[in-house]
């Protein structure tokens, strides 16, 4: 049932222009630094060579490029799910789901499996970019992959956040602003200096940073999965929220 | 005309099954809104209602704009949580086994659940998963439900370029698709054209065969068409519950009205036993019979068995029509017309709300419940 409705979201996306869009300007974006960060890497190369343990091209054209593609899909996420339970709030056809035999849970995961679906071809043809390198560079796999995960961890927090926002409110609009501004501040809330550690430990970035260098910490991990499950339990909580009497 | 739209003819192979079981029961049912959030009033939608609904019964629920009937059906398919109450549906509880009771159910909203991006066949296909059926009967399904509402044809076409009474066709195949034992259908036909009206009249009256059908409607004599039996609902309380030759009996005018060519004579009308009050216009004229045999016959009739004689109200007032015919023909009045005034819905709910008879028998009824 979940696969069910996860595929129909998947397909209604590709229905929209809005799909198409984002990946020929996230492709665009993305192409551009990227060589841009190969350019630098060239100039700076034979410098580097004389150093000792110098930062290799994984760490110079890589992980800026991921990096850069986390802070761009920041503002394009919540553009994919605004629409996900707003949009059927608003033309009324949330009834059909609450009127079939499925559970609110299953609404919820499968929209939001839905969405990871489109994230998850998004993060493979920006992966493409670097796994050309392979044909001239010797690139650190590992790393790669660390911060390839990291990506779609950070992809999946916001794509939760955003659905949560979603169910909120009737108004696409309002969605999308409420959780850009909301991915924004958990992005930047490390930036006090007074806050002090427990700041810097909600932040999203802070999570990030390693898995792009290469540091795999069971503790990033559960950040991020605490975050998705935090936000989908909100979210079924909010859909049930909908039908009680208020 | 209608024997010309094959596309709405019922399949052969479903036999109408007439047992008395019990589709939905709905026990003590409400439904409270907080208006205003500072002094704590709260608007009641729906007020205590009870009823049930047995297989192969079409029930109407008909009252006016913002009655509950829509609050209500939203609680019967579990779009609404009730304040207080249960609902049960094929003898599954509502809330304990949402999932279970929800498969058992068909609802069209008053806004149909459309995405308007898809196909018609997308569209079916879809519902025909979510409500789970089987991978390999989705195809049977989809073009059964199509065929059932004339949409053979319009298989491929985008929703959104549908007209709107073809897109009111679709809400309505998603309704029935997996042939669910209760249909729940909240204004089917409103914004339809005539044509479409009278055949999806037809589909409701056919789907009565084999499910349970629960209309809204705020048109008494579409009600009157499709339902064999029918509830009332005002400000959120059920004012009257009975069968359709019981509202037709309590709908039961004393006014008849007559048209005629030549000059009439009124004393010889007001002559006759039957007429209490005669009113020139014109030409027109308004004849009141005489309401205390009238009022007698009805309190007679709704309590003895009404299938023996329902027409026994409408003697006086026919026997009356008889006379004048006959008195105009005799006298040379060129009468040109002559008919019982029709009630108009308001006029019913106005009767209603006054008539402690309804009222006593409603509690009648729920004591039988």
């Amino acid at each position: 049932m979940i696969k069910i409705i996860a595929l129909r979201e998947l397909k209604s996306l590709f229905l929209s222009p809005l799909a198409w869009a984002m990946l020929v300007v996230m492709q665009l974006i993305m192409c551009y630094q990227f060589l841009t960060q190969l350019e630098t890497y060239l100039q700076l190369q034979a410098k580097l060579s004389v150093l000792e343990a110098s930062p290799g091209i994984t760490d110079l054209v890589i992980a800026p490029l991921l990096g850069g593609a986390a802070i761009i899909l920041l503002l394009i996420v919540p553009l994919l799910t605004m629409r996900l339970i707003s949009e059927e709030q608003k033309n009324q056809t949330l009834p059909l789901l609450f009127s079939a035999p499925v559970s609110m849970t299953q609404i919820i995961l499968g929209k939001y499996l839905g969405v990871l679906g489109f994230l998850f071809i998004l993060v493979i043809m920006i992966a493409l970019m670097p796994l050309s390198l392979i044909l001239g560079a010797a690139i650190d796999l590992g790393q790669l992959l660390s911060a390839l995960l990291g990506l779609i961890l950070v992809l999946a927090s916001f794509a939760a956040a955003g659905l949560y926002m979603s169910t909120l409110t009737r108004q696409p609009a309002i969605a999308a602003v409420s959780s850009f501004g909301l991915l924004l501040f958990l992005w930047i809330i490390n930036w006090s200096a007074g806050g002090g550690n427990a700041l810097t430990w909600f932040s999203l970035l802070t999570h990030f940073e390693p898995l792009l260098k290469g540091i795999f910490s069971t503790a990033d991990i559960a950040y991020y999965l605490l975050f998705i499950c935090l936000f989908l339990v909100l979210s079924v909580r909010r859909l049930e929220r909908l039908r009680l009497p208020h | 005309m209608l024997q010309s739209q094959p596309a709405l003819i019922w399949p052969i192979d479903v036999a109408p099954q007439m047992d008395n079981e019990i589709l939905i029961e709905v026990n003590r049912l409400s439904r409270h809104f907080s208006s205003n959030k500072k002094n704590g009033q709260q608007t009641i939608a729906v007020d205590n209602i009870s009823f049930t609904l047995q297989r192969g019964e079409v029930l109407g629920f008909l009252g006016p704009n913002g009655a509950g009937k829509s609050t209500t059906m939203q609680m019967l398919t579990g779009n609404l949580a009730p304040s207080h109450g249960s609902i049960k549906i094929a003898g599954m509880d509502l809330i304990d086994t949402p999932i279970e009771a929800k498969a058992k159910i068909g609802y069209l909203p008053d806004t149909p659940p459309l995405y308007k991006e898809l196909t018609v066949d997308e569209y079916l296909k879809y519902c025909a998963q979510l409500n789970r059926i089987a991978p390999t009967a989705v195809d049977q399904a989809v073009s059964m439900a199509k065929q059932r509402c004339g949409l053979s044809e319009h298989g491929m076409r985008v929703i959104n370029n549908l007209s709107k009474g073809y897109q009111q066709r679709v809400g309505i195949a998603q309704a029935i698709i997996h042939s669910p034992d209760v249909v729940i259908l909240d204004e089917p036909t409103v914004g339809l054209d005539p044509i479409q009206m009278i055949e999806i009249r037809k589909l409701i009256q056919e789907l009565g065969q084999t499910h349970s059908v629960l209309i809204s409607s705020h048109i008494l004599p579409e009600i009157q068409a499709i339902c064999d039996n029918v509830q009332i609902i005002n400000q959120g309380k059920l004012i009257f519950s009975a069968s359709i030759e019981q509202l037709n009996q309590h709908m039961q005018t004393h006014t008849l009205r007559m048209g005629c060519a030549n000059p009439v004579d009124i004393k010889e009308i007001e002559a006759l036993e039957s007429i209490s009050a005669v009113q020139q216009n014109g030409e027109k004229l308004i004849l009141y019979c005489s309401v205390v045999e009238a009022q007698d016959n009805l309190q007679q009739n709704l309590q003895q068995n009404l299938q023996q004689n329902p027409k026994m109200n409408q003697s006086t007032v026919i026997r009356t029509s008889q006379q004048l015919i006959a008195l105009a023909s005799q006298r040379q009045w060129g009468l040109y017309e002559i008919y019982p005034e029709k009630q108009t819905l308001e006029d019913v709910f106005m009767s209603l709300t006054r008539d402690e008879t309804s009222n006593t028998l409603l509690e009648q009824e729920q004591q039988i419940d």
